[in-house]
């Protein structure tokens, strides 16, 4: 780490400190989500006013909405207690010395890390030491690189102050609106950090532009919000997400992503994560794409307690196309509820969903999906695809497609495989002198195969990594 | 030198009142031998390939299968005296593969996603690995884990091999070096080079799995190789082209062949040694290559009213 970065830390670390201690007693006299500790958070990042009112407006709607607990087979999140939650979101100095020191991160993640062959200064990035500076760095460079073109790449607080009318415009006004669903409403309300993308009309960004590691030394980036913006007729590839499990001493992760892609536009969306297995993983993520856009959700779910996390796309404009691709995995004690959902809003349009999950130690996964053809979306057709793999009898593996078709002239596909490793497809590869671990591991990587050729090269080999990892059962 | 020496197997099916299916199966395959087991459907013959690799479907209630090694068996490992013999009933089925056991199945998996070229070079690897760690006294584990310590930070530096599969390890066969073995092997038995990006099996055709056996065995180079059915439903070219790449394992790498068939017809371009004949669960009758003839002409029922009269 440069001397710069060095100073930058240090100064930052003490003015959150001094802060704190000022603040302290005042703060944790609250109790719960209140409309005081909306306006710390607020004033704590020198928010215009409009944000603050979006903020206020989104606990509103959050203390009244239901939690999501009546869907069929979704994931028992009745733990989730934001009242305990909320107050960690202030800088913390004990939080952030318990974070920032590597020896006392968990063993499984220390052990992670380790086995990923993750170098030590991004061991020190990831355990919260440097991450966000890190993160600016990299902002830094694509900006320089791209700037001339006008794209904009930079951290999602700091777009506030800088872009702002872009920000004013598209921030939870169209695409997630905190009325969504509750924690939608709670993301709105306590959203902090995160990515910004704007990219021109007609630019392609050549290479994807990616927001490696974002953990936050404060904790703060449980309620990451990343926003992308595709100009008619540009193209780009977003990656989020570092493939390394993000540590939280919450268990509450509820992240908000919105992307804009507009005519004639390009996006791809990729992420893989993994959650430590105490987290509770409730994101909200949505694209919406006009005429003859495309936007290309990618994704590997990896950890959590639970997560429930259903990518969607409404597909606005005529031809418009729609492709997920979406992987989960689910050991012991896990329940992942996945999926995706597409609007068909116009003629026309076309998507596919090619969900994979792997469930074992008794884990479950379900896809949940919803396909919506709207009266009027003539010639539109979608594609379904979920296959499911177990690997003994005390996992299950669920599928919910819902089909809403409006329209007579459309064609919908839907198919389901569901399929237990196979006994003789691992006997073939230990006859062939791989053992029974290996064996299974190539059957897994062969059958995740598809998601990991969209992917570039290093998340690719992260996510293969990560799963050989899960299935030694070392991540605990 | 290498011998496969089965004495007395007697195996069921691995559950609760599971058939019995081998009854006492007494046969001995060595080095450079071709054995053609023939007999009725149901007579135990897949069943006796299947408990030889290992096959946890089975339950060997009796009997031995033992596998003997000599000191020269092996290119690049010396097998010491005292591990000369093994006992294959005790090893997993990758342990036997890596003694030189291969089994082509009659109807191998289909395993989506992963290339024929990716897969064929990690069995490789791994049969390696294995070999190596079965033969390995106590001192040398030490020194290569020594050797291994030292060696951690060059592997670290970057991939010598395909950045998918991480750095190759000491020994290992690389990527390119796996490539030209793989093109040689498939030029031999005239496969299109297009099948080493394909996915294991997967929308093979039936004469092309076979096909795919015969390569996997010419790659792994086996010292007894059990085939199962290797002929059903191949069309006559490629019966000859998979004949050849069994002549090859036996002419060129000294391997025993265990054939399993039904018929003389792939006989007449792979000659046995020795014909034997299974009934219900039995080796009930051995005898010469014109044995496979008789057999062809006659049917079993001669051999079944020859070992009935005999009892």
């Amino acid at each position: 780490m440069s001397s710069d970065q060095d100073h930058l830390k240090e100064t930052d670390t003490e003015a959150r400190f001094e802060f704190k201690k000022e603040e302290k007693s005042a703060f944790e006299a609250e109790k719960g989500l209140t409309e005081e500790t909306i306006r710390v958070i607020s004033e704590d990042k020198d928010e215009p006013e409009w944000m603050l009112e979006r903020r206020l407006r989104a606990l509103e709607q959050y203390h009244e909405m239901p939690m999501p607990d009546d869907w069929p087979g979704a994931p028992d999140i009745s733990e989730v207690d934001v009242d305990e939650i909320v107050p960690y979101i202030r800088p913390d100095i004990e939080t952030r010395g318990g974070v920032d020191d590597w020896n006392d991160l968990p063993e499984e993640i220390q052990d992670t890390f380790d086995k990923l062959g993750i170098p030590e200064a991004e061991k020190n990035a990831l355990s919260g030491v440097g991450a966000q500076y890190e993160s600016e760095i990299v902002y830094q460079n694509m900006q320089e690189r791209w700037e001339e073109k006008g794209v904009i790449f930079c951290d999602m607080d700091k777009a506030v102050q800088e872009h702002e009318e872009i920000v004013e415009e598209y921030f939870m006004t169209k695409a997630v609106p905190p009325s969504d669903n509750k924690f939608a409403a709670l993301h709105g309300a306590i959203w902090s950090g995160g990515s910004f993308v704007y990219v021109p009309e007609d630019t392609t960004v050549d290479m994807p532009v990616q927001a490696y590691f974002r953990m936050n030394s404060d904790g703060m980036g449980q309620f990451e919000h990343t926003l992308i913006i595709a100009e008619e007729g540009s193209e780009v590839h977003y990656i989020e997400g570092c493939s390394a499990p993000k540590y939280s001493e919450f268990n509450l992760h509820s992240g908000g992503v919105e992307v804009f892609v507009k005519e004639g536009a390009h996006v791809q969306y990729s992420t893989v994560q993994n959650w430590s297995k105490n987290t509770y993983n409730l994101n909200t993520k949505r694209a919406i794409a006009e005429a003859d856009a495309t936007m290309e959700w990618v994704s590997g779910s990896m950890g959590s307690k639970a997560t429930m996390l259903y990518p969607s796309t409404i597909l606005k404009g005529p031809g418009a196309t729609d492709n997920h691709i979406t992987i989960a995995m689910a050991g012991e004690g896990q329940d992942i509820d996945t999926g995706a959902k597409v609007y068909h809003n116009a003629p026309d349009t076309k998507s596919t969903i090619e969900s994979k999950s792997i469930a074992k130690d008794g884990g479950r996964t379900n896809y949940r999906g919803l396909v919506h053809m709207a009266n009027g979306a003539e010639g539109a057709s979608t594609s379904v695809e979920c296959d499911a793999l177990m690997f003994d009898n005390d996992s299950t593996s669920d599928t919910m497609p819902y089909m809403e078709i409006q329209e007579n002239e459309v064609d919908v596909a839907h198919e389901a495989t569901v399929g237990k490793i196979g006994d003789e497809d691992v006997f073939y590869l230990q006859s062939r002198g791989l053992d029974d671990d290996d064996a299974k591991q190539m059957i897994v990587a062969g059958f995740i195969e598809p998601i990991t050729e969209e992917l570039p090269i290093e998340y690719a080999v992260e996510l293969n990594r990560l799963i050989e990892l899960e299935m030694e059962g070392s991540l605990g | 030198m290498a011998v496969l020496e089965i004495d007395n197997l007697q195996a069921k099916v691995a559950e609760d009142g599971g058939e019995q299916i081998l009854e006492g199966v007494d046969l001995d395959v060595e080095s450079g031998e071709i054995h053609a087991l023939m007999g009725p459907n149901g007579s135990g013959k897949s069943t006796l390939a299947k408990v030889i690799a290992g096959h946890p479907a089975y339950e060997v209630t009796g009997g031995e299968v033992r596998f003997h090694i000599e000191e020269d068996e092996f290119e690049d490992i010396e097998v010491p005296a005292d591990l000369q013999t093994w006992d294959l009933l005790d090893l997993e089925p990758n342990e036997r593969a890596a003694l030189g056991i291969f089994l082509a199945f009659q109807y191998p998996a289909e395993i989506e996603g992963v290339t024929m070229v990716n897969f064929l070079r990690t069995a490789l690897n791994a049969k390696l690995e294995e070999r190596e760690e079965l033969f390995e006294d106590e001192d040398e584990e030490d020194e290569a884990e020594a050797d291994e310590g030292g060696d951690t930070k060059e592997d670290a530096a970057g991939y010598d091999t395909s950045p998918m599969e991480g750095p190759a390890d000491e020994g290992e066969v690389g990527v390119a070096e796996f490539q030209e073995i793989l093109q040689a092997k498939m030029e031999q038995l005239d496969m299109d080079e297009k099948f080493a990006n394909r996915y294991l099996n997967a929308g093979f055709s039936g004469g092309e799995k076979k096909q795919n056996e015969v390569l996997q065995a010419a790659i792994l180079e086996p010292s007894v190789a059990v085939l199962d059915e290797i002929d059903s439903g191949l069309d006559i070219d490629r019966l000859q082209d998979v004949s050849q790449g069994i002549n090859a394992l036996r002419d060129e790498q000294g391997a025993g062949i265990l054939q399993i068939t039904h018929y003389q017809r792939i006989l007449d371009y792979v000659e046995p040694d020795h014909v034997h004949v299974m009934l219900d669960g039995e080796i009930a009758k051995s005898g010469g290559a014109e044995l496979a003839e008789t057999l062809e002409d006659e049917g079993y029922d001669w051999v079944r009213e020859e070992v009935y009269e005999a009892a």
